[in-house]
């Protein structure tokens, strides 16, 4: 396979034959090569389309700053949409494929855009489309919609992974080019930490690209020689195919490493790429600068790109677009391009220079004080129009066109913390400025110092400053120091349509009519043309369109003013930046010390915030999950049955104080509290909606455990405290959260007492009399485990809940099931502890739902009023204490086979169904295999005065309408005699 | 963003949860406050641009609540202190 | 002049040089009957319901910067009206109806794109809460449906459904929620307001109240003084900062949300989507970006820039429940700032201050609450009193005990 436009020289390797497709076709090229760099020396310059019209493109540069070259890369669930062919490293095996355009890159039917353009220009959409008014969403839109896009995903889940990791530096350097190369030495050979990111493969930056020495050896061997010697250095850290996408507060940088893009597939077990945080004391920002095209007319087939790009492609790739080219500059820079490709054996066509003092001391044709005025050529380059200084037209023959209208310095991530850049007007240019973020400096062409030798010395003397390095400087190598003024010249007059912004097709003339219908500052112009949105994120496209805006608006540019640079640098994968926290470890998991225990037994499992817990138990020959769960509830009632509830929060409250300060976080009383007895308490928030609810139990006189719901164990314990730091700082109470050490399971039902018996040590009496309900002590279990044993109950049944340290959960689980075999004790899920405390009437977490107040949940008369507790003073508001206020009720079906659903609001038996006249809703349904029908509870008005009234439950949403009777919540044993036998 | 912890030096801010304005550390004296005290402690804020004084507990740590100081606009970070010590005061 | 196809064509061919600029760009007069102080969406909703539905024609929008600068063009772009509190469905149901006819009232076409929005459920009590709220939405007389599980498998198949931490159970859908093109509305709002001469004030700072014997006379300005019958405030993020020039404090805190877009793709999602079980919803434009978002970042800020934590919180989220956008490529993330309320809802009201008026506490849901907040805003500037679909929106009702706590957070603000 020929590679046409392959030169001499170049950083690739020959010896090594890369063989890769695009758009189905063959091709080969070298490692080194990028797959711009490897088609342009195929001889393709075709390698995408426009935006909105369609237009053929080629590459316009050979960095991130690609706007035209974008390409879907790889195929299958691997397919990366709209990947820059600039950067994209070559490797054997890489297929590419053109995008946004049907049925072929080189005959596109959309390009009929293009003949539209006329219509179609800048916010033409929001002047039209509005008639009839249907027909946006049915035609106008699906049409824009399909057109719209550029390429495609694979719809299929991304299979590579992505890591994230942390680092730390003394200095992070953005940027391996001469000032960061030379930065890093300086910083390195002083001792410090030292962090080199550079997002190309190779560092060097343009030294890879120039001809030009550092003292005597070529800057791409001085690039490589400093490489070697930093790699060397053990405090320094060479991070290539690194960008840094964001600054963010307080020295924290974004950094996407490219681990495997440049290969096949990811080797086995490393990641696609890889997040890092980076804290770094100091930054130094090193990254360099972009040029500036000029815009005229038709400034945007293929084969038209920057010129240093141009030179870059020759230099450090050995291609070229074409074996015939011509320059188009207003600078010196131009001239280099044209000298060293004219160095490789590529024909000038000519230098058309738009100064009239235009140097000529080079071997090739310059047109000075001429204008590039249109270009010709469908899908590639092949003439450009030239007006001369005389006013004569002139044709330049040319297969390739290099542009430079002068740099730009990479201010972006000067600007993420909403610093504006500075305008430079020697340089023409806008520059750092404003503040920067904390411990950031700026060195090279980054910072308006154009040349290598100025480069260097900056890069040098920033990191010193950096780090306050003391004594003499370093002597900087020899090398070019060319003056880095600028006259700008930012487009050529024209009757057609010249390009700013080539991917989204934004023109001059898109530029002057938003001018025109006063969409003028920066913001307005980018919003209503799209100039800037593209995927290049207006690197080289912003500035012209500024430029021309403060023209027309008779403004300076600064005056126009700047968009805000926003992270990230270059477009980064979503992937990446999720990193390993999806599928099934999009959050963590936590398993209860009878999980193994639960899973034996074929347990149904249910996520629970971040827990597991079991739902229910099926046992062989049950189909339906209601048949386990009636059963675990059934037999519940009429023996015993075991449930985990450890993940239910619990926290340690110790001190001498902490009676008081419990009496200070619920509602209720907790002072008198004796010892060895355990209360229901409702925690209120400051503003007097329930909190949470639980238990406290006092185990000492100055120890109590209290427990939270598993829901809101996290914000109780927050809540707590703040409570004891920031309100009772001076009160003696320790707290602590013991969720996890502690295994705990409720024991349920009439034989619950004779199970545990079996299972507590002898010397502790937990008869009736001995333990009544409500009771806890310290005990100990199995011959001499400690235990904590509290004499409560959720299900209405007399009941006891466990608990031994986490260690000994599995073991205790394991024990009651084998001790209870005689009583046919049966675990219990999640879905029966739910029925039963329905048919118990107990409130939970849909019932406590950040709305509700004591006086709903049918407890008003437990805020004490004899003293301050949080929430007790603002639950008093009249809002909260309406008459017809919202009362928890039960709810069952008139017609036994009815089905009762939550999230059903509450109508009276007759007149309207709408929100006017609602009554309530239905918080928590489940069918009640003790009732043999459905039940509910919910919040009705007035509910505590219409007992026995027949109301309409409707759930429009789910199609139901039941009629139900309101009735007491404790569906099961109301007046509490099971609990207390 | 970074709090440096009066015990434990700099911290990246995700190990802590933020609790608001510092000012819910004035909770009124049940004893003499009016309604429209309980109204202005629990439900206005001075919400400066610039400077706030806000509380940070430190979740993922020692569990300690800070007051940060903190440059709304900004986010600089001029002083941290111990809630319960400020309190205490 | 009008805007049409026809009017497009025309242009076309004659060399657009019949377009006007969209407003006018006046110097203010010394005195206005009433003036909107803030040039977001709200207040030139409100001058323009102002102007065309109250007949009042002698107002001024003033703006610090330039219109539209603040979070009418920094959000995801999401309407709907599927709220659960009868303070709040009404009126972001009528909001909703509002987005239905803006292209013609406005003449102007904002891209009002009905392709609908969908919350997954993940668990039985969310899907008892959601169900609760897709009847209030239908008793409220707006749209709901509740997706089951192969309902969703259908219409979405490029959810996780096989290797989901948190399983999805179910979803509720409103079909007629969806985006708007969020400039577009600015932009429709202001020159619709300018033709019917309200003065559009740009790059006016106001520096303070003229208030004597408490009655508000009207704005001190970057421009000069302002004379003012009325003055509406609707500054968003900065409520508190403006409103603390005439001695208020409010029930607001200010907080930064990041938003976020892709690079450009061939339409993959057919409408809103937001993740049950993280912090993650997102859209489609027609430009071809994924529209995303997530949480709050959760301190207060007027930054308008967040930092990584919530950066990769939210593409955790997304990652999750589409883990085909993974290759797709983040493209640029920005910060608004919320003006995040008490108890997550809004207020319209007035102050104690004769002739002062303030609307805010949008929190992130201000854009699509434009249409409703402007002509209830403006019903309230013109006539005194509360829009029927408004009434709960007021200051007191943290007095009083009426607060509209959708989430049921409390006072803590970056809960909401």
């Amino acid at each position: 396979m020929t590679q046409k436009n392959r030169l001499n020289g170049g950083q690739i390797d020959r010896d090594t034959t890369l063989n890769f497709t695009f758009d189905g076709k063959q091709y080969a090229g070298h490692p080194g090569d990028t797959l711009a760099s490897a088609l342009l020396a195929n001889n393709v310059r075709l390698m995408g389309r426009s935006f909105k019209y369609h237009r053929p493109r080629g590459p316009l540069s050979a960095g991130s700053e690609e706007p035209n070259a974008i390409v879907e890369l790889r195929s299958g669930a691997r397919q990366e949409p709209n990947t820059r062919a600039t950067t994209a490293e070559l490797f054997d095996g890489l297929s590419a494929t053109s995008q946004n355009r049907w049925p072929s890159l080189a005959f596109d039917a959309m390009a009929i855009n293009d003949r539209l353009s006329n219509f179609l220009t800048a916010g033409f959409y929001y002047k039209t489309f509005m008639w009839p008014a249907a027909f946006w969403e049915k035609i106008y839109e699906p049409i824009i919609r399909k057109a719209a896009g550029l390429g495609s995903l694979s719809m299929r889940a991304d299979p590579d992974t992505y890591d994230k990791g942390f680092r730390h530096c003394d200095l992070l350097i953005i940027g391996a080019g001469p000032a960061g190369l030379n930065a890093a030495l300086t910083a390195g050979r002083a001792g410090a930490q030292v962090i080199l990111a550079d997002e190309d493969f190779r560092m060097g930056g343009r030294l890879n690209a120039e001809t030009y020495p550092i003292a005597d050896m070529s800057g791409a061997d001085w690039a490589a020689q400093t490489v070697a010697e930093l790699a060397t250095l053990s405090n320094v850290r060479l991070m290539p195919r690194t960008t840094v996408i964001g600054a963010f507060d307080h020295g924290i940088y974004g950094a996407v490493e490219r681990v495997s893009d440049h290969l096949a597939t990811p080797a086995a077990g490393k990641p696609r790429q890889i997040l890092w945080r980076i804290y770094a004391k100091q930054t130094l920002l090193c990254a360099g600068a972009t040029e500036r095209p000029i815009a005229f007319d038709n400034n945007d087939r293929p084969g038209i790109m920057l010129a240093a790009s141009m030179r870059a492609y020759a230099n450090r790739w050995a291609a070229t677009p074409s074996h015939r080219v011509a320059i188009f500059t207003n600078n010196d820079d131009g001239h280099r391009t044209a000298h060293d490709l004219q160095g490789k054996g590529v024909k000038i066509a000519a230098v058309i220079d738009t100064r009239q003092d235009a140097p000529r001391s080079y071997d090739y044709e310059v047109l000075q004080g001429a204008q590039v005025v249109d270009t010709k050529g469908r899908l590639g380059l092949t003439f450009v129009e030239v007006n001369q200084v005389d006013g004569s037209t002139r044709t330049v023959e040319c297969g390739a066109l290099g542009v430079s209208g002068g740099w730009n310095p990479n201010v972006h991530l000067t600007c993420h913390q909403r610093g504006r850049p500075t305008w430079d007007e020697n340089l023409a240019a806008f520059v750092p400025g404003g503040t920067l973020p904390s411990g950031m400096n700026v060195a090279g062409a980054a910072n308006g110092d154009f040349s290598t030798h100025g480069a260097l010395k900056s890069g040098a003397n920033a990191a010193r400053k950096a780090l306050g390095l003391k004594g003499r400087a370093p002597a900087v190598p020899e090398a070019e120091d060319a003056p880095g003024t600028q006259t700008p010249f930012w487009y050529v007059e024209g009757c057609s349509r010249a390009w700013l912004d080539q991917q989204n097709d934004v023109t001059v003339k898109d530029v002057k009519l938003s001018h025109q219908e006063g969409f003028r500052s920066v913001e307005h112009l980018k919003r209503y043309t799209t100039l800037g949105m593209a995927t290049d994120q207006g690197k080289t496209s912003n500035i012209g369109g500024l430029a021309i805006m403060a023209e027309l608006a008779g403004k300076s540019i600064p005056e126009v003013g700047t968009t805000i640079f926003r992270p990230p640098y270059t477009p980064t994968a979503i992937g990446v930046l999720a990193g390993r926290m999806r599928g099934k470890e999009f959050h963590p998991t936590r398993l209860t010390p009878s999980h193994v225990w639960a899973k034996e037994r074929g347990a149904v499992f249910v996520e629970v915030g971040n827990w597991l817990r079991a739902q229910w138990f099926p046992l062989p020959g049950e189909t339906h999950w209601r048949q386990s769960v009636d059963r675990e509830v059934t037999a519940t009632r009429a023996s015993v049955g075991v449930c985990d509830c450890t993940t239910l929060g619990k926290i340690d409250v110790q001190g001498s104080d902490a009676a008081t300060f419990l009496n200070t976080v619920y509602c209720n009383g907790f002072a008198k509290l004796a010892v060895g007895k355990t209360r229901y308490g409702l925690m209120l928030r400051e503003d007097g909606i329930a909190m949470d609810d639980g238990t406290a139990a006092r185990l000492a006189e100055d120890q109590f455990v209290v427990t939270t719901t598993t829901a809101n164990a996290g914000r109780v314990y927050q809540h707590m405290e703040f409570v004891r730091q920031c309100l009772m700082p001076e009160a003696d109470v320790q707290l602590i959260s013991t969720t996890e050490a502690w295994a705990q399971y409720a024991v349920a039902g009439p034989n619950s007492r004779r199970l545990l018996q079996k299972i507590v040590d002898p010397d502790h009496d937990i008869s009736n009399e001995g333990f009544p309900f409500m009771a806890c002590a310290n005990i100990t279990v199995c011959g001499g485990l400690r235990a904590r044993l509290f004499r409560i109950s959720f299900s209405g049944e007399l009941a006891f809940e466990i608990a031994v340290p986490s260690r000994y959960g599995d073991a205790l689980m394991r024990r009651l099931m084998a001790e209870g075999e005689e009583f046919d004790v049966t675990p219990y899920g999640t879905e029966a502890l739910g029925v039963m405390r329905i048919e118990k009437g107990h409130a939970a977490g849909n019932e406590l739902n950040g709305t509700t107040t004591a006086l709903n949940l049918g407890m008003g008369r437990m805020v004490s009023k004899a003293k301050d507790s949080i929430g007790s003073q603002l639950s008093e508001r009249p809002g909260l204490n309406e008459a017809d206020a919202l009362m928890q009720v039960g709810l069952r079906p008139l017609s036994a086979e009815d089905k009762v659903t939550a999230g059903g609001h509450l109508m009276k038996a007759s007149g309207p169904v709408d929100a006017a006249h609602d009554q309530g809703y239905v918080t928590s349904a489940a069918y009640s295999p003790t009732l043999g029908h459905m039940i509910g509870l919910g919040f009705l008005k007035d509910g505590g005065n219409r007992m026995g009234e027949t109301l309409r439950l409707v759930s429009p949403v789910t199609d139901l309408t039941v009629e139900v009777e309101v009735v007491s919540a404790h569906f099961v044993d109301p007046e509490g005699e099971r609990v207390r036998a | 963003m970074i709090i440096n912890h009066p015990l434990l030096g700099p911290r990246d801010s995700a190990e802590f949860v933020y609790l608001g304005a510092a000012a819910l550390m004035d909770r009124p004296d049940p004893e003499t406050a009016s309604a429209e005290d309980w109204h202005d402690y629990a439900y206005l804020r001075d919400n400066p641009a610039g400077p706030h004084r806000e509380l940070w507990f430190h979740e993922g740590g020692d569990r300690s609540i800070l007051i940060v100081t903190r440059d709304t606009t900004t986010h600089e970070i001029t002083g941290v202190e111990l809630a319960r010590e400020v309190a205490s005061k | 002049m009008r805007y049409s196809g026809f009017k497009v064509i025309k242009e076309a061919l004659t060399g657009h040089k019949g377009w006007k600029p969209a407003w006018r760009d006046p110097d203010p007069q010394p005195h206005y009957d009433i003036v909107i102080i803030g040039g977001g969406g709200h207040g030139l909703a409100t001058a323009h319901y102002l102007a065309s539905v109250y007949g009042q024609h002698k107002v001024a929008v003033i703006e610090k910067g330039w219109i539209g600068g603040g979070n009418v063009g920094r959000n995801t772009t999401i309407i709907r009206s599927n709220y659960l509190l009868d303070g709040n469905e009404p009126f972001y149901e009528f909001s909703l109806k509002l987005w239905e006819g803006l292209e013609q009232d406005l003449n102007y076409n904002a891209m009002v794109s009905q392709r609908g929005i969908m919350n997954l459920i993940h668990s039985d009590a969310q899907r008892d809460v959601f169900i609760r709220r897709g009847n209030a939405m239908i008793l409220n007389g707006a749209d709901a449906e509740y997706l089951d599980l192969a309902q969703i498998k259908k219409e979405y198949p490029f959810l996780n459904f096989d290797d989901a931490r948190f399983p999805i159970k179910g979803g509720l859908a409103q079909r007629r929620g969806g985006t708007v093109r969020h400039d577009a509305v600015a932009w429709g709002y202001a020159r619709a307001a300018d033709s019917r001469g309200v003065d559009i004030i740009q790059n006016c700072e106001v520096t303070g109240f003229r208030i004597e014997d408490g009655k508000c006379l009207g704005v001190e300005t970057s421009k000069g003084f302002i004379g003012a019958g009325r003055v509406g405030c609707a500054v968003a993020g900065n409520s508190s900062r403006l409103m603390a020039k005439a001695g208020m404090r409010l029930p607001i805190e200010s907080h930064v949300l990041q938003a976020f877009v892709s690079e450009g793709l061939k339409p993959v999602l057919p409408g809103v989507i937001t993740f049950g079980a993280g912090h993650f919803y997102v859209s489609q434009s027609d430009k071809g970006g994924l529209v995303f978002g997530g949480d709050i970042d959760g301190y207060n800020s007027y930054a308008q820039r967040g930092n990584l934590p919530v950066v990769e919180d939210v593409c955790e989220g997304g990652m999750a429940i589409m883990p085909m956008i993974g290759r797709a490529r983040l493209l640029r993330m920005w910060g608004g700032i919320m003006d995040m309320s008490m108890d997550g809802s809004p207020i319209i009201d007035r102050t104690h201050i004769d002739g002062l008026y303030f609307n805010g506490g949008w929190c992130y849901g201000g854009f699509k609450a434009t249409p409703a907040s402007g002509y209830a805003f403006a019903h309230l500037l013109a006539r005194d009193e509360p829009h029927a679909t408004a009434t709960a929106y007021r200051f007191d009702r943290f007095r009083t005990g009426h607060m509209i706590d959708e989430k049921g957070m409390g006072n803590q603000p970056n809960l909401h």
